[in-house]
């Protein structure tokens, strides 16, 4: 009993244990793999099953989605250009150069109490602890432990997550700390007289040097004032499908001295086009 | 009875192995609330059949390998776990002479405790805590003590091992 409860608080508190644990956790690799087998033929025998029709239909979405993307795209480029422009006339730096490595999320339940997913990339894929995770949408969440072969991703809904995000629309600045229960965010902070309204698209804010700028969060549902509170209470639903993405992108910011080098890379590349 | 000793410890680890793989199966969402403690189940067994095997060590092992297999904090099920061999272990001898319906409730009990001590070391560690859905579990491990006691018996004595 001494031994469990020293080993809590030694969890608790320190972070010692890290390697053991992550040692351990390689150990219990195969029967995560095991668990997930399921699941996987499941998705493999739909995959089988689905008729050509269907798969039709599907590659005709697709094409439509990608032709739309596609054009989305040429404006964002020449946009990107000049939004470089005009920063570097402000003098500004401005991330603009992320690498992206995909990971599948593996079916495994974990504990129920806290929000967090099993992903199949570890240390080898060069996953780091702290590392900002996406999905499709939008932010999903950041690596929290690490092995060889898988990492576990604590979501931003979870209760002991919080992260800086700016409303889209004017910049203002705030956090959003997880509500652990269900799949909702609280903003911290918002004083009465802010100016955000439900529908307000949240951004990361790139404050804490952990999430790179930009990325969508999550959307304001409710706007309240509580007589007892002195701030406003604000929730807000995370845009990234939390509960139903089977694949997650996982993010490296360049270091300075690369955006540097992908700045003047973009430049040269803008120039001979001109 | 040097030669009877090591027989069956295989059947004590795959017992052990399936209900850990059973505990971090992914269910449906719905149903994921009502999942069996498997672990402590299949723990509880072992303890009160053969105390002599399978001790509060073992049961404190089973329960590090559950933390980490389930991403929970270092220690926390093998503490609850440890605990209720202990109780299992120490009553053994009374609590096998009870009728099977009689030794649910009993394990029951122990299930509760099990879960007792979860929900302090989560309140103690400021996590989330869950609803009052989060003690039906036991009830459905009362509800399968039985099938699992006859079940194990059965493999148990096929091997040798009860």
């Amino acid at each position: 009993m001494v031994c469990a409860l020293g080993l809590i608080i030694a969890d608790h508190r320190f972070d010692h244990l890290d390697r053991v644990r992550s040692l351990l956790s390689l150990l219990a690799y195969p029967l995560h793999l095991a668990v997930n087998v399921p699941s996987a033929l499941i998705r493999s025998a739909q995959e089988r099953l689905t008729d050509a029709a269907q798969l039709r239909t599907m590659n005709a979405a697709l094409n439509r989605e990608n032709l739309l993307l596609k054009a989305r795209l040429q404006q964002f480029e020449s946009l990107e250009a000049e939004n470089m422009r005009l920063r570097d006339l402000l003098g500004s730096s401005f991330n603009i150069g992320e690498r992206v490595l995909i990971a599948e999320i593996l079916a495994v339940d974990l504990t129920p109490s806290r929000q967090q997913v099993m992903v199949n990339k570890g240390t080898s894929s060069g996953v780091f602890v702290g590392q900002p995770v996406l999905d499709a949408n939008a932010v999903m969440g950041q690596v929290i432990r690490t092995n060889p072969f898988s990492s576990i991703v604590l979501l931003i809904t979870d209760s002991d997550h919080s992260l800086p995000v700016e409303v889209n629309r004017n910049g203002l600045r705030s956090i959003a700390a997880g509500s652990g229960i269900g799949q909702g965010l609280e903003l911290l902070y918002i004083p009465k007289n802010a100016d955000i309204r439900e529908g307000d698209l949240l951004v990361t804010s790139g404050m804490g040097e952990r999430f790179p700028p930009g990325y969508p969060v999550a959307r304001v549902t409710t706007v309240r004032q509580d007589p007892d509170n002195p701030f406003t209470t604000v929730l807000a639903e995370p845009t990234a499908r939390l509960d139903r993405s089977r694949e997650v992108l996982l993010v490296w910011t360049l270091d300075p001295q690369m955006q540097q080098q992908a700045l003047t890379d973009a430049e040269s590349s803008e120039g001979a086009s001109q | 009875m040097t030669d009877a000793l090591p027989r069956g410890g295989w059947l004590i680890l795959a017992s052990l192995l399936v209900a850990l793989l059973l505990e971090i199966l992914p269910m449906p969402v719905g149903v994921d609330a009502f999942r069996p403690p498997w672990v402590p189940l299949v723990t509880l067994y072992w303890c009160l059949n053969v105390p002599e095997r399978f001790g509060v060590f073992s049961a404190f092992a089973t329960g590090l390998a559950l933390d980490v297999a389930s991403g929970s904090l270092f220690g926390q099920h093998a503490l609850g776990l440890s605990l209720i061999a202990y109780g299992a272990v120490e009553l053994h001898q009374r609590i096998r002479l009870f009728p099977l319906w009689q030794q649910a409730l009993f394990v029951w009990v122990l299930l509760l405790v099990e879960r007792l001590l979860n929900l302090w070391v989560l309140a103690a560690t400021g996590q989330p805590m869950p609803f009052l859905i989060y003690w039906v579990p036991t009830l459905l491990g009362l509800l399968l003590w039985p099938w699992l006691f006859v079940i194990l018996s059965d493999l148990g004595r096929r091997v040798g091992l009860v």
